[in-house]
């Protein structure tokens, strides 16, 4: 066809696609860098003209910054296990069933991704409250009242939650990879189902593993919605300081630092993570 | 194929209850007849519902998340297949760029697109504008057409076309006999799903809305920081309905299983 001698058609056809992603990511994104430079006055504004280092040094050496970091660091690489070791199992058990119950479940487990995230929150404030069901639960086996809104509790269940769908995806994808033939052999000569799963299952769906990793990782460190309303007005995460800084101290300049520092950090993390880890599993196999 | 053994039935309907059961509280306590957020046993009533659509300030949201969903997924789709059309069809420098560009806002948390286009928005007048508020919602929304409109393309054989095209018919007569009606599907599918992440997104939305333009989730968002009462729990019950109806279409033009888990 024409298309390799017609050099502009590509172009042409990406044209407004691409006018909008550059007039609407990539030169505010630019704005963004630039403003997180500017000097701040709370009298007048950011000022245009004036650069400085303040807000970066700000993020960097104030504790109070120091712990939003890493208080959103740990829950993140918390809820990121969480959804490991509840996510993949739960792929492989919905693998191994029978349809239709197969795709009924494996829909159940997904569609929730699709609904939005306000809603879940609201769904666990109410289940996770003084008086909700899983302290009433909780009752019945004799264990007090526990506090759970506002506190980490809250904020890990739900981001265990809206987070688990996207560990589920990748493994699955894996899963369906994997020739039952395969696991049929190793039992047939004797590995027990346990050396099966480890030996044969786990090395495969490994990849789906670290893909769904750094998915919920990077979803769960820049969360929004579910610590803005099950963390309080106490426990602040990076993405609900930063809508302080530009919502109620109105510093744009500080809230442009620590919103670009947070994208540096997650794609660093992502990186790192990713050569280290994909690094180790390629020589394992190689 | 081998079965799953009791353990792992009794695992699997743990997880199951925990991902259901936030989104059923939610539509039970819709429900109550109380003034709190009771759990309704023995009477129903509809009056939260009835509080709902009295309420001019979340109706208002309603309206406004619902065009700019339309809106939003219209654009999003008009731009993703052409796109999507260069990006399966042409060899040319800055290919990869062009598909890791429209495909970035998946990875670029909506934190720091919601700063960055505040900070846009302030700068040529257009905080609180609906159309800059819809030309946001295409551009995170562009990269889930996008996908489903590659993906039909790839899975695509091309000799109808080129059957087509030996016949004497022109370009533009072949993509709107043969090419559009081959992708349809995935053309559709990807605006449903463009749809629902536009009417659901709260975090990018919450930086560039003003009072006229919040859109339903960010409404939700403000109202249940300030006050939780039943009203939100129908709010949020309609706001699953939507959903589920919208899931129920997107399952019909596209398959619900593809869009989520890919091709079967």
């Amino acid at each position: 066809m024409s298309g390799i001698r017609n050099k502009a058609a590509p172009w042409w056809l990406s044209g407004p696609a691409l006018l909008l992603f550059t007039a609407l990511l990539l030169v505010p994104l630019l704005l963004t860098a630039v403003l997180s430079f500017n000097v701040y006055d709370p009298a007048t504004g950011p000022k245009a003209g004036e650069f400085t280092l303040e807000h970066y040094a700000h993020v960097f050496t104030d504790s109070y910054y120091h712990g939003i970091f890493w208080r959103t660091f740990w829950i993140s690489a918390l809820v990121t296990l969480i959804c490991v070791v509840i996510g993949a199992p739960e792929a492989y058990v919905l693998s191994r069933m029978r349809n239709p119950w197969r795709s009924i479940l494996l829909l159940v487990v997904l569609a929730p991704l699709l609904v939005s995230v306000v809603v879940r929150a609201f769904g666990w404030s109410m289940l996770l409250g003084p008086e909700g069901a899983v302290n009433s639960l909780l009752g019945l086996v004799g264990i007090g009242p526990v506090k759970m809104l506002y506190t980490e509790i809250a904020v890990i269940v739900a981001l265990v939650h809206v987070m688990l769908p996207f560990m589920v995806i990748p493994v699955w994808t894996s899963l369906q990879k994997l020739d039952p033939g395969v696991e049929n052999a190793a039992l047939s000569l004797k590995a027990s189902p346990f050396t099966t799963l480890r030996r044969i299952v786990l090395p495969q769906v490994m990849p789906g593993i670290l893909s769904g990793s750094l998915i919920v990782f990077g979803l769960a460190a820049s969360s929004f919605a579910i610590p803005g309303l099950l963390g309080g007005r106490r426990l602040k995460m990076v993405a609900t300081v930063v809508y302080d800084e530009y919502l109620s101290e109105l510093n744009w300049p500080l809230g442009a630092a620590i919103a670009l520092t947070l994208l540096a950090a997650n794609l660093i993390v992502m990186l790192s993570y990713n050569r280290l880890v994909e690094g180790r599993y390629k020589k394992a196999l190689g | 194929m081998s079965k799953n053994g009791p353990f792992a039935l009794a695992f699997n309907a743990l997880v199951i209850t925990f991902m259901l059961a936030p989104l059923l509280v939610v539509c039970i306590v819709a429900f109550t007849p109380e003034n709190t957020l009771t759990i309704p046993t023995t009477s129903f009533s509809l009056r939260w519902f009835a509080a709902v659509f009295a309420h001019p300030d979340f109706m208002q949201s309603f309206w406004n998340s619902l065009w700019l969903a339309l809106a939003s997924a219209t654009i999003a789709t008009l731009l993703a297949v052409p796109a999507g059309m260069a990006i399966t069809r042409y060899e040319f420098p800055g290919r990869d760029f062009l598909n890791g560009l429209f495909l970035s806002p998946l990875i670029i948390p909506h934190l720091v697109l919601g700063v960055a286009l505040l900070r846009l928005f302030a700068l040529v007048g257009g905080t609180g504008s609906f159309g800059w508020l819809v030309m946001a919602h295409a551009l995170i929304v562009t990269p889930y057409t996008l996908r489903l409109v590659v993906a039909a393309l790839v899975g695509f054989d091309r000799s109808a076309e080129q059957a087509a095209l030996s016949l004497g018919a022109s370009q533009a007569t072949v993509f709107r006999r043969i090419t559009l009606p081959m992708i349809l599907p995935g053309v559709t599918g990807g605006w449903m799903l463009a749809f629902i992440n536009s009417f659901d997104e709260v975090t990018m939305s919450i930086f560039v809305t003003s009072p006229s333009t919040v859109t339903l989730p960010v409404r939700m968002y403000m109202y249940a920081t300030e006050s939780i009462d039943p009203l939100m729990a129908a709010v949020s019950a309609l706001m699953v309905a939507v959903t589920a109806v919208a899931m129920v279409i997107l399952d019909r033009l596209y398959g619900l299983d593809r869009v989520l888990v890919g091709r079967k």
